[in-house]
């Protein structure tokens, strides 16, 4: 039987991302998760959309793909953007922010993997596809 | 004033601001520009009601490390009570616990900070 899935079309306009964290609240319940899990969900979602958004072309989408397995939620977010070296983003750390000339922004990727299960990341010059994976502890 | 920002008062000398709804880039300039105006005006102590905040983005959130590395200038300190369990977690990843303090209520906060 083919697996359900629920796909998503996003423009680039602000605040799009609560779009996505909505429907990913609805199939969280469909799919008994946690408070806690529907939350972790919800802020990678978000940091997800927010760095697609910030990588694409202004005239661009972002599609989010939600695929419902029988012991996982796998989340892809993809964008067409011109693509990032993954081995170039260096982990941040708050020591290294407070009280320097450092931007204090930076953090997506690290809540990310900090808050899902499994993320891998593809990019090259025609976009990238973040797949997120949170496995359903029964 | 930004509808994000409910709500402020004061209580034992600490600024206490009650947000609603999402903390974005947006809703953490809200609560910084309270922060700055009250810090020039002699205060240097604040606490964030976020009850009414579910969820947030990194981008919010350090607007709030920027306010953090403003109140070590004035010897200043910030707090936040009534926090949803992925925002707590979300703050504890960033590392804000490490140089403010997350308050279980209103009362525990006052009396602590």
């Amino acid at each position: 039987m083919k697996k359900p899935s629920v796909e998503l079309k996003l423009p680039i306009l602000p605040n799009m991302e609560l779009i996505a964290t909505q429907t990913s609240e609805v199939i969280a319940r469909h799919m008994n998760l946690t408070e806690d899990q529907t939350g972790e969900i919800s802020i990678a979602l978000i940091e997800a959309c927010i760095n697609a958004f910030e990588h694409s072309k202004t005239d661009s989408n972002v599609f989010i793909n939600f695929l419902i397995e029988e012991d996982s939620l796998i989340i892809k977010v993809i964008d067409q953007g011109t693509g990032f070296d993954k081995t170039k983003v260096e982990i941040p750390k708050i020591e290294n922010k407070i009280g320097k000339d450092e931007r204090k922004r930076g953090w997506g990727l690290q809540l990310i993997q900090e808050l899902m299960d499994s993320v891998e990341f593809e990019s090259n010059s025609d976009g990238t596809t973040v797949t997120m994976k949170k496995n359903i502890k029964k | 004033m930004s509808s994000f920002i409910k709500h402020i008062k004061e209580s034992n000398q600490i600024v206490i601001i009650e947000t609603d709804g999402y903390l974005n880039n947006e809703g953490g300039e809200a609560i910084a520009a309270i922060c700055y105006e009250k810090i020039k005006g002699g205060q240097n102590k604040f606490l964030i009601n976020m009850a009414g905040t579910k969820v947030v983005n990194s981008i919010g959130v350090s607007i709030i490390i920027e306010i953090i590395e403003k109140l070590q200038e004035v010897d200043g300190k910030i707090g936040y009570f009534n926090l949803a369990p992925i925002v707590s977690k979300t703050f504890n990843i960033m590392g804000l616990t490490k140089y403010s303090t997350v308050f279980a209520n209103e009362e525990e906060a006052v009396g602590a900070l």
